[in-house]
């Protein structure tokens, strides 16, 4: 099967950091692809890339491909159109914006959003929808969050650390969904959290100092502990991948 | 208690015009990032079109609905030059703080020097209806009519802003690219047709400012913008970035505080209070009162 992202030779290099040092892999056309690693290897880099949002100034080489469509150097606004739908690290809900502005902000002139689906896996968000996003629980950010994206037709999801900082019990809800929505839109996945990697994940690409060292089948990367320690810093059986002490790549991966 | 009443309407007037400068200027950066030191020019370019239609333009004129016309055509001019100075000149320049500042610094200078160079560099009787001319008796004060046409006109664009915002597609854009801009294209949407329009809103109101100004001043003159546009900058910061009904509180303060120093001190001192007051909000609410929101 044609992969549905390919990244070829990705290099990003911000305020004099090279933080990913030609990066390659490809993105299964099905399923959840996770992207590995410790912390500040530049995962969310690669997704912020992959979307067009590196900062002004920060330089962007390689290349970038979904289907036959380059998408280096296009405005992040005709990308998402374009059918690639992106969940940030944080959420990055509208705090100020009740529920329901939060998700009428994603809907798309000339389509009809997707209303049933998202009220369909996240009840509570239709419950909520005059409540102001920014008095959700984390969880419930997280929600909206995916359900915004949601409202549109997708090519693929990049979905950045989605149970960061969530309970246990909302860890399971969100993988869950992605569960869900992996069923029919691939998904390239940020996470940490390897019970949620082991539930989700087909493929993986694991990260280290801005390059790819390992890429292949989620299950068999975690079936191996030697190997799963020697990329990720911890034993498979164990919950997250640990911070790192920084690579090369230096400081955190949040650009 | 007139003095008072006199005071608080005549400060209210002075707020009022304050306020229609800076809801742009408030907007436009708390959306767009921008620090428009060319505000100003819209204002002088609102004031002096209506001034200029006023006189020249058919069936406009001085007057009932004459006047309404130039006003109109004022304000349209102003609209058109900011729309113009964000396409050509702010466009390239998103991100790139100092040159933008350089830009807009050089394009007010610029646009002062081109007012004076065109119609001279002293004050121009406004043309202004008789009714504007005299006073209205509010609780024992004889207040300006000019005043009091600023004070409705102000609430009436502070109505019309926050209507825009709550209630239509692109003032949700605009209250959520006030907050996080790069969230806003990341949904789909091109944040950079909602920086015109926050620019066309902003020179509208600055250029209606322009107009009316002319009216409670009773002339226009090329530098009365940049003038103007000092308390304006003041206001956004004391009223919150972005925020349009805190650049509406901070726009009273400033216009009360000034009124009254200036009547029961030296004249002058009202502008160091307001002074003084910036520097009290910006060692105690850095945010200003609103902090970054496009509405309260």
């Amino acid at each position: 099967m044609e992969p549905i992202l390919e990244v070829e030779n990705l290099s990003v290099r911000i305020a004099g950091l090279h933080i990913l040092q030609g990066v390659s892999f490809t993105v299964a056309p099905t399923g959840v692809t996770v992207l590995l690693g410790r912390n500040g290897v530049g995962k969310t880099t690669t997704l912020r890339a992959i979307v067009g949002l590196t900062p002004r100034g920060g330089e962007v080489r390689g290349a970038i491909r979904m289907g036959a469509q380059s998408l280096l150097a296009r405005p992040t606004h005709r990308l998402v159109r374009g059918g690639l739908g992106y969940v940030p690290e944080d959420r990055c809900v509208f705090a100020g914006l009740t529920v329901a502005e939060n998700l009428r902000l994603a809907e798309r002139r000339g389509t009809t959003p997707a209303y049933d689906k998202v009220y369909a896996l996240f009840p509570e968000l239709d419950r909520r929808g005059r409540q102001r996003a920014g008095s959700l629980s984390g969880g419930q950010q997280q929600m909206l969050a995916i359900g915004r994206v949601l409202l549109n037709d997708n090519r693929l999801l990049l979905v950045d650390e989605p149970t960061k900082g969530l309970a246990p019990k909302v860890v399971t809800e969100v993988a869950e969904v992605l569960e869900r929505v992996a069923e029919s839109v691939p998904v390239l996945l940020v996470e940490q959290n390897l019970a949620v990697v082991r539930r989700l994940a087909r493929g993986a690409v694991v990260l280290a100092a801005g390059q790819v060292a390992w890429a292949g089948d989620a299950q068999r990367l975690l079936l191996e502990t030697a190997l799963t320690k020697s990329l990720l810093g911890v034993g498979s059986a164990e919950g997250h991948a640990p911070a790192a002490s920084g690579g090369p790549a230096g400081g955190k991966d949040g650009h | 208690m007139d003095t008072i009443v006199l005071l608080t309407l005549t400060g209210l007037g002075l707020a009022a015009l304050y306020f229609l400068v800076a809801s742009g200027l408030s907007l436009v950066f708390g959306l767009a990032d921008v620090l428009n030191f060319a505000h100003g020019l819209f204002l002088g370019v609102g004031a002096y079109a209506t001034w200029w239609a006023a006189g020249n333009l058919p069936g406009a004129g001085g007057d009932g609905f004459g006047f309404l016309l130039a006003v109109a055509f004022g304000v349209a001019a102003g609209t058109l030059v900011a729309v113009l100075v964000e396409l050509v000149l702010i466009r390239p320049l998103y991100s790139r703080t100092i040159e933008q500042v350089l830009v807009t610094v050089g394009l007010s200078l610029a646009g002062v020097a081109l007012l004076q160079a065109t119609w001279g560099a002293d004050a121009r009787p406004f043309p202004r209806p008789d009714w504007t001319r005299q006073v209205t008796g509010v609780l024992g004060a004889q207040v300006p009519n000019g005043g009091l046409l600023l004070i409705i006109a102000a609430v009436v664009v502070l109505g019309a802003i926050l209507a825009f915002l709550r209630w239509t597609r692109y003032g949700l854009v605009i209250r959520a690219g006030v907050e996080n801009r790069e969230m806003v294209t990341a949904l789909g949407i091109d944040v950079r047709k909602a920086f015109t329009l926050v620019f066309a809103i902003g020179g509208a109101a600055a250029a209606l400012a322009g107009a009316l100004g002319g009216v409670y001043f009773g002339t226009v003159s090329p530098g009365q913008g940049g003038s103007l546009l000092i308390f304006a900058f003041i206001v956004v910061v004391i009223g919150g970035m972005g925020s349009v009904v805190g650049s509406a509180y901070a726009a009273v303060a400033v216009g009360l505080l000034q009124q009254f120093v200036n009547y029961y001190g030296t004249s002058g001192l009202g502008d160091i209070c307001v002074v003084a007051l910036l520097a009290v909000v910006l060692l105690l609410r850095p945010q200003g009162i609103a902090g970054k929101v496009a509405t309260a």
